[in-house]
């Protein structure tokens, strides 16, 4: 290298462009990782198809494809902001990505604003590819699709807070147990494939309150039958959002 | 250059619960120069290092970096200064080029890339992922995301530890290249070899505390005096060896079998010392004559060896 290659010339470069590089990697890192493709496009995807086709779990009156695609819809949203965001992020706190991030030119609240919006390119896709899915499979949605909107960020926001939570304040290790038992958990007991009224009332009532069931059963008032607004379910996901989102605000340690 | 320093630490004082690891650390860093913060492992180097960058909150004393407040001003300090942690910093999933293409988006005038890969022959790492890369490898990956953004002042925590000896070499190289091209550079080490090839000025630092600084010459004195070193049995009897020596010439067993004659070696000396040997029934062996190291300073500051 000739002289003069290292004189300084710092500056950080402008925040939109850091922002955009750092979402295309947190993507691209998702994308490459088998284990997170497998939780966020392939479990979502033989789901809807095995429990479609194959009448497993009654699924009530109508179409198979009409219960299940707004539980799958959650489900992913689930995998992406919950389980893979936090298993994600546990790991890079633990191999020191998030310490060396934090002495670039990125400020932490643009590293976070990074991490939603790979969060919010990953669901895109895998909805685009759910819902191209069912439609073949069948489905026919219903209501507005704003409502379907608001209650997929509400959830996003809900399960990122949570799921922060957990990275932010676990072992790493701890952290991949404990998000991968949470998910199945969740999706036997969240409405996502097994309708909640075949639980015992006391139990119904407790699973309704979780944030997968509030966001399956929310997609399912709109898209199944048709509601425009479910507001409880919304309301429920929200106190999520800030109660999750709060704490990791709280007690997240970046080392 | 009548330059400010680039770093100020006066009266450092940082605590992990009961332990003091920094314990009123006093250091200025000139700008300009490389310094080496030699000491020994559990020293203190790495805590004073990272409060510098803005990971540590000191408990008492005050911290300025290029006249920045590492925590207060972290926005405005962090594109101005590179670091190099000790390990770790990496996507796992990430190669080595996506990385530092990366952290180069991050700054508003990088070096380039692919200029910077070839200089730290990172070119052979191909599409392998960090997680597979070997440690010299990440080394050296580590060491290019700290100057990538061509920073005015790069802090290395010890960035050659573990390398084999060429690689070692190659890095010592761009650190001399940085500083000629008017980088300030902080590196901590254990290695006193490094300190004294690298270093314009080291700060010697143990249990928390800055206990001599200096350049290499000045901390050994000029190197007027010189040392006789070899080994032996252990618990010779010094007073009987200073006795057989010339006037102002000392004798010590700074670690066991280890044995240090200091003052003016010539070879009347060499041959006194044989024949002492030889009338005591001692083999001497590894007998080298040495000016006096930073290792001896360390040892006679602290009693302690660098590396123990």
């Amino acid at each position: 290298m000739s002289a003069g290659t290292y004189t300084p010339r710092p500056g950080a470069a402008p925040l939109p462009r850091m922002i955009a590089a750092q979402t295309a990697l947190e993507t691209r890192m998702l994308l490459r990782n088998g284990e997170q493709l497998l939780l966020t496009v392939i479990i979502p995807t033989l789901l809807l198809v095995l429990f479609s086709a194959v009448d497993i779990v009654d699924t009530g009156s109508g179409a198979s494809v009409d219960f299940l695609a707004p539980g799958i819809l959650a489900l992913a949203v689930m995998s992406t902001a919950f389980t893979g965001q936090a298993i994600a992020t546990g790991f890079e706190r633990r191999y020191g990505v998030l310490k060396r991030l934090g002495a670039s030119p990125l400020p932490r609240w643009a590293l976070m604003a990074a991490k939603t919006l790979s969060v919010l390119v990953t669901e895109v896709l895998q909805v685009l590819l759910l819902t191209a899915i069912a439609f073949a499979l069948g489905w026919s949605p219903q209501g507005n699709p704003l409502s379907v909107l608001l209650l997929l960020v509400l959830g996003t926001a809900a399960f990122s807070g949570l799921g922060l939570l957990m990275a932010g304040t676990l072992k790493a290790e701890a952290t991949l147990a404990a998000a991968n038992l949470v998910f199945l958990l969740l999706l036997v007991g969240g409405g996502v494939i097994v309708p909640l009224d075949k639980f015992p009332d006391a139990v119904q009532s407790v699973l309704g309150l979780l944030p997968i069931s509030a966001l399956s059963e929310g997609l399912r008032d709109v898209l199944q039958h048709g509601a425009s607004m479910p507001w409880a379910q919304a309301g429920i996901l929200a106190v999520w959002a800030v109660l999750g989102l709060g704490a990791a605000a709280k007690f997240f340690r970046w080392e | 250059m009548e330059n400010e320093p680039v770093v100020q630490v006066k009266g450092l004082v940082k605590r992990y619960g009961t332990k003091t690891a920094v314990d009123g650390l006093d250091l200025v860093v000139a700008s300009g120069a490389v310094t080496a913060v030699l000491g020994p492992n559990g020293a203190g180097k790495t805590t004073t290092v990272e409060t510098c960058e803005g990971y540590r909150r000191p408990d008492a004393g005050t911290v300025r970096v290029l006249g920045l407040d590492p925590v207060a001003d972290a926005e405005r300090l962090r594109p101005r200064i590179g670091v190099m942690l000790q390990s770790g910093g990496v996507y796992s999933g990430a190669r080595a080029d996506e990385m530092l293409r990366h952290m180069a988006k991050l700054h508003a005038h990088p070096l380039d890339v692919d200029v910077l890969i070839e200089r730290l022959g990172l070119g052979s790492c191909g599409r392998t992922t960090y997680r597979r890369l070997s440690g010299g490898q990440q080394q050296r990956l580590a060491l290019a995301l700290a100057v990538v953004g061509r920073p005015e002042l790069v802090f290395l925590d010890e960035p050659t530890a573990g390398l084999d000896p060429q690689a070692r070499r190659s890095t010592w190289d761009l650190v001399r290249e940085l500083r000629a091209d008017g980088v300030s550079v902080v590196l901590t080490t254990h290695f006193m070899d490094e300190a004294e090839a690298l270093a314009d000025d080291v700060a010697i630092i143990d249990a928390g505390r800055v206990i001599a600084q200096g350049s290499p010459e000045q901390l050994c004195r000029g190197g007027a005096e010189n040392t006789l070193r070899f080994t032996g049995r252990t618990g010779l009897d010094l007073g009987s060896l200073v006795k057989a020596l010339p006037d102002g010439s000392e004798a010590a067993e700074p670690v066991p079998g280890t044995y240090r004659i200091t003052g003016t070696v010539d070879p009347q000396l060499l041959a006194t010392v044989t024949s002492w040997c030889a009338q005591h029934g001692v083999m001497p062996e590894g007998i080298s004559v040495e000016r006096h190291t930073l290792e001896d300073v360390f040892l006679e500051l602290t009693g302690k060896e660098l590396r123990a």
